[in-house]
């Protein structure tokens, strides 16, 4: 099976969110999301990888599989958590160059751009930041 | 109906907007409150006509803006009901007030080993100040800790009373569980140990009646924000002997009497604790805001604040799975609460769709979040420009967002 680029997933994710006129069903779809997000390991729910929002908090997990970056990861918030599942069904599987070089504005395109301002001290910009720091650090790994 | 609220609902012309597409329901009046319109054009007049720096100046522009400073210090000393004008010190808020009294009395006043007693319901304004002292100082801090209704006990603040007690901080009101302290007790048992106190009353100077002469308290503060006024100025009442004894806090212009690379003598009070160009503009917004206050009367605010918070307080707990954090005998309208294992986080966003305004988090009380072992709290605190109708709101707002989250 060939996997989906990046941007071929953020489109789809881009789709999917057309598909909501109000704020009621988008936001349903992001908790239904979050409650059918994988669980993190309990033992990568450390201190560690732990995110600190002000807000709600979020656990993330990176490991490099044949080439490939896997990102898990959890938030003690549900609507946090939501859009930790989108983070993670766009980058996770896909090499450290390919995280490094994809941007995020697909976030602005399905209207939760409020959720990853720096003023939302929600740890969903942080997460993002360390997404991109495990991509840089397995590059370099790599590159080796 | 104890006030006319549309009659004042129209001074406040921020309430008017639609947030979300939904008509604005504001509840997050702990954090600030919004601004009448006269508090707002007092600003407009000052800086389009009577701007000017104080003091210094001897031309006319500077002489209106000294006057209308200084007028607004005695307006701020008559609503407290302090002695003398010069008790009052402009300071940028609450927490300066604090961190002014925490470092100078500090300086003066406390010494090895040394106890400062504050209790364990206080914002992190009124801990950390005292933290900082007490580590440079070598002095202890002793807390104060509440009982489950979220009420101080006097046995107990008798009991942490020694003769090393140099000063006791106490919040006049919690921002996270609307306790309204008995401050008046722990300010006697003090007094009659020869220990000052200090009051925290960033919660309490627009929702009930603050006489700082009948409290004979030493020092309270509060902040202009939270009272109708602009950012950035507040206010620290402190008794004259304490004020005169404390070196100054900041140094630099308008405090000073003759500077020579020698020595420099300082200016007495008020000034003294006034460095630099003051916040001209917020103290005549702050005294314009005490002024609107007093038209309604505050007697009258608290009572229908009260009112307000019976009401939400009642309906909130209708709601299955609802838990109120603050359940004291003397509490101010201000309603922290929990639903099931729902995230506070989560409730907060999705209210804010609904239009409804209110803070999540740990609202600047980590120890009270440990208390409960709780991660955060919703809050609801509540004006006199609020309605009954829009407790209705939010109560309803609230039950359809449980069902999304369940």
């Amino acid at each position: 099976m060939e996997t989906k680029s990046i941007k071929e997933i953020q489109e789809e994710i881009i789709e999917e969110f057309a598909f909501f006129d109000d704020w009621m069903g988008k936001y349903d779809y992001l908790i239904n999301l979050a409650k059918s997000l994988p669980v993190i390991n309990e033992q990568f729910k450390t201190d560690e990888n732990l995110i600190n929002g002000c807000q709600s908090r979020v656990w993330l997990n990176a490991s490099l599989s044949e080439g490939k970056v896997v990102f898990t990861a959890e938030s003690d918030a549900l609507i946090t958590k939501g859009i930790v599942s989108l983070l993670i069904r766009v980058f996770s599987g896909h090499t450290p160059d390919e995280i490094l070089s994809a941007d995020t504005t697909f976030i602005d395109k399905i209207g939760l751009k409020e959720h990853l301002s720096p003023t939302r001290a929600n740890g969903l910009l942080s997460m993002i930041k360390q997404m991109k720091f495990y991509a840089l650090a397995f590059s370099t790994k790599i590159k080796k | 109906m104890i006030l006319d609220i549309i009659k004042i609902r129209k001074d406040f012309p921020i309430l008017e907007q639609k947030v979300n597409g939904k008509q604005l329901v504001y509840f997050d009046n702990a954090a600030t409150t919004q601004k009448p319109i006269q508090v707002i054009e007092a600003l407009n007049k000052f800086y389009t006509e009577q701007n000017s720096n104080i003091h210094r100046g001897v031309h006319h522009l500077s002489q209106i803006a000294t006057t209308k400073f200084e007028e607004s210090r005695i307006t701020i000393q008559k609503f407290i009901n302090a002695s003398k004008s010069h008790e009052i010190i402009f300071t940028r808020g609450t927490t300066e007030s604090i961190n002014l009294v925490a470092s100078s009395f500090g300086k003066k006043f406390i010494t090895d080993g040394d106890e400062i007693i504050i209790s364990e319901m206080e914002h992190h304004s009124n801990i950390v100040p005292w933290q900082i002292i007490a580590e440079e100082k070598k002095a202890i801090l002793r807390v104060l800790s509440f009982d489950d209704n979220a009420e101080i006990s006097i046995e107990n603040f008798k009991k942490l009373i020694t003769p090393k007690t140099k000063i006791v901080a106490i919040n006049h009101i919690s921002n996270s569980l609307g306790t309204i302290n008995p401050i008046k007790e722990i300010i006697e048992i003090s007094h009659k140990k020869s220990i000052p106190v200090l009051i925290d009353g960033a919660q309490s100077a627009s929702h009930i009646k603050i006489d700082v002469n009948d409290l004979d308290c030493d020092f309270y503060c509060f902040s202009g924000h939270k009272i109708l006024g602009p950012t950035g100025i507040g206010v620290l009442y402190g008794k004259e002997q304490f004020l005169n004894a404390m070196p100054p806090y900041q140094s630099g212009g308008e405090m000073i009497d003759t500077v020579t690379f020698e020595k420099t003598t300082f200016k007495g009070l008020p000034f003294k604790f006034e460095a630099g160009t003051p916040d001209i503009s917020g103290a005549i917004g702050l005294a314009k805001a005490i002024e609107y206050i007093k038209s309604i009367g505050i007697e009258k605010i608290a009572e229908y604040e009260n009112e307000l918070l019976n009401y939400a307080t009642e309906k909130l707990i209708s709601i299955n799975g609802m838990k109120i954090y603050g359940n004291a005998r003397q509490k101010s309208a201000i309603t922290s609460f929990n639903i099931g294992n729902i995230h506070p986080y989560d409730i907060g966003i999705l209210l804010d769709q609904l239009g409804v305004a209110v803070r999540t988090g740990h609202l600047c009380t980590q120890p009270i979040m440990n208390h409960y072992n709780i991660p955060g709290l919703i809050r609801a605190s509540y004006a006199f420009y609020n309605t009954f109708e829009e407790i209705d709101i939010m109560i309803d707002g609230i039950k359809k967002v449980k069902q999304m989250l369940e």
